[in-house]
């Protein structure tokens, strides 16, 4: 593992267990000549909550889009249960166990609430799982079994997150990547998101990476925390210790 | 009344064929954004194909000519798949215009392969269906062709609109056409999904292609270039990208091309009809069924 840039903010190693559901190595991914992530190296322990806090611009979006497939990276791994999944192609990927919310949730407005979440399940051939995971999705957001053939595009704010994230279980991840969960809802509901985040990770054993504007809320709900900056990973470690930082809470957490 | 039932007859047959090749048009643009040039010259070798299937193996029976349709439909189906897999694919990543010209190139070498494979001259189509008139009460003269077209027609765009509404390839299909990135990231196979919707709509040019030569009797490699190009308008019209849209569109463009080729005007048919579709647009830029759509920066 490289060291990363800054040596004074340097995590200890110990910080972090062994034995990572993902792994990220000095992955560097450039968009056109301008470099989005420069070296960055994520360790992700099976079963936890990670999260990636840093302003706009860090480069959290990019390194889920990477690790998604949609970017190519011109150097580093990144290695899913021990296999490198650079270059393979994003349905591929999903296929592997790696499901995304992207930011902005990108549901399918045109489709009804049914369509979208059997979407998710495109790779699926076995019906009777389908269905199963139907189920579950539908336990956990009660909404959505309320109106199967809405059109999706119809759909609150809320109910909208509900989908995407329960579109993205539809494919039995073993990791989930959820970008940005909480943007443009109300603090109400952003509470029942987070709930049901800390419920997929807890009763699926879904291994999850967060990435958040919010870094208060991400660091309760979260086992893990990176801070990236232009590109980089600057901080790592435990969340509550990363929220007794001095560097975090004043940068991140808004207390001076 | 006659005259006027008849000449909707007639439209409603031309115009059923540039329904069906209109949604290939359309199908293509809603998941890749771009127009298949070369549209137009599957629908002819989708002529030819019935030509010489029915050469290997002349129909004299409604099952027979089915078959030749079926077989027809089947070969440009998978002549779809290739031009897509060959010509389009590798440049996916590319700026929208390459894969415009490279569309305009593969019509071309379609049309001249055409040429040198079959010769440039016209050549008559057989009668796959046993031919026969029907001549309804008040004069209505109805032909097999016709009814082959009128009864076809709809059972394919009910097939279509099945395949469409229920199936997980079409479902996925609406989903790239409203956001490819998404439907990547949830599991959808783009590649797949986009051979499909080639082999989709160049079965249906193919039929288009058929049941034209049917009704018009004769064939050669460049026959796809008009109907080609009214069926492209029409899909505009019918809002480009929207399914029943296209539909509607070839219908509506075979029946004012009927009427106006019936009345004094007929030698301005084609500038009448053209001029009537640009109304439309100017008074609904989308097309009749079409959303506008805004560019994303």
């Amino acid at each position: 593992m490289t060291p990363p840039a800054s040596t004074a903010a340097a995590p200890p190693p110990h910080a972090l267990p062994a034995d990572p559901l993902l792994e990220i190595r000095d992955l560097t991914v450039h968009y056109g000549v301008i470099a989005a992530l420069r070296g960055i190296s994520l360790s992700i322990p099976a079963g936890a909550i990670v999260t990636l806090i840093g302003a706009n611009g860090a480069g959290k979006t990019t390194t889920l889009r990477t690790i998604s497939g949609l970017i190519p990276a011109r150097r580093g791994a990144i290695l899913f249960a021990g296999r490198n999944i650079v270059g393979q192609r994003p349905d591929q990927i999903v296929a592997l166990g790696i499901s995304q919310v992207p930011e902005g949730r990108l549901i399918f407005a045109n489709l009804t609430v049914l369509e979208n979440l059997r979407m998710g399940a495109f790779r699926q051939p076995r019906r009777a799982l389908i269905a199963d995971d139907l189920d579950r999705v539908y336990q956990l957001f009660p909404r959505l079994r309320e109106r199967p053939s809405q059109i999706a595009g119809t759909l609150s704010g809320g109910e909208q997150q509900m989908l995407a994230i329960g579109r993205a279980l539809m494919s039995r991840p073993r990791l989930l990547m959820l970008d940005e969960p909480s943007l443009g809802l109300a603090p109400l509901l952003v509470a029942a998101i987070f709930e049901k985040i800390a419920a997929i990770n807890r009763d699926q054993k879904t291994t999850i990476i967060l990435v958040e504007q919010n870094a208060n809320l991400a660091l309760e709900i979260s086992d893990f925390g990176y801070v990236l900056e232009t590109g980089r990973v600057i901080l790592a470690g435990r969340s509550t210790d990363l929220r007794r930082n001095p560097q975090v809470r004043q940068a991140y957490l808004g207390v001076s | 009344m006659t005259e006027f039932l008849q000449q909707l007859l007639n439209g409603l047959s031309l115009g059923a064929v540039y329904a069906l090749i209109a949604l290939g048009y359309t199908m293509v643009y809603g998941v890749l954004r771009f127009i298949n040039f070369a549209h137009s010259d599957v629908f002819m070798v989708g002529a030819f194909a019935g030509y010489y299937l029915n050469r290997w193996m002349p129909s004299d029976s409604m099952a027979g000519g089915l078959a030749i349709l079926a077989g027809s439909m089947a070969f440009c189906a998978l002549l779809g798949v290739v031009i897509e897999r060959l010509a389009y694919r590798p440049l996916r990543r590319r700026s929208r215009l390459n894969v415009l010209i490279t569309a305009i190139g593969v019509s071309l070498l379609l049309e001249y392969t055409g040429q040198f494979l079959f010769g440039a001259a016209p050549k008559p189509f057989p009668q796959l269906f046993p031919v026969r008139t029907f001549q309804f009460a008040g004069g209505l003269i109805v032909s097999t062709n016709q009814l082959a077209v009128l009864v076809l027609t709809p059972l394919l765009l009910a097939a279509l609109h099945f395949i469409v509404l229920k199936t997980r390839f079409g479902t996925a299909m609406r989903a790239i056409s409203f956001h490819p990135v998404a439907a990547t990231l949830v599991g959808i196979n783009l590649d797949r999904v986009i051979s499909f919707t080639f082999a989709l709509g160049s079965a249906l040019a193919a039929a288009g292609g058929i049941l034209y030569s049917l009704n018009y009797q004769s064939i050669d490699p460049l026959m796809g270039v008009l109907p080609g190009l009214k069926a492209f308008v029409a899909a505009v019209v019918g809002g480009i990208g929207n399914i029943p849209g296209a539909a509607l569109g070839g219908l509506l463009l075979g029946i004012i091309e009927t009427f106006v080729n019936g009345s004094r005007w007929s030698t301005a048919t084609d500038a009448i009809a053209f001029a009537l579709l640009i109304l439309i647009l100017l008074f609904r830029p989308a097309g009749l069924l079409g959303k506008l759509e805004v560019e994303k920066v």
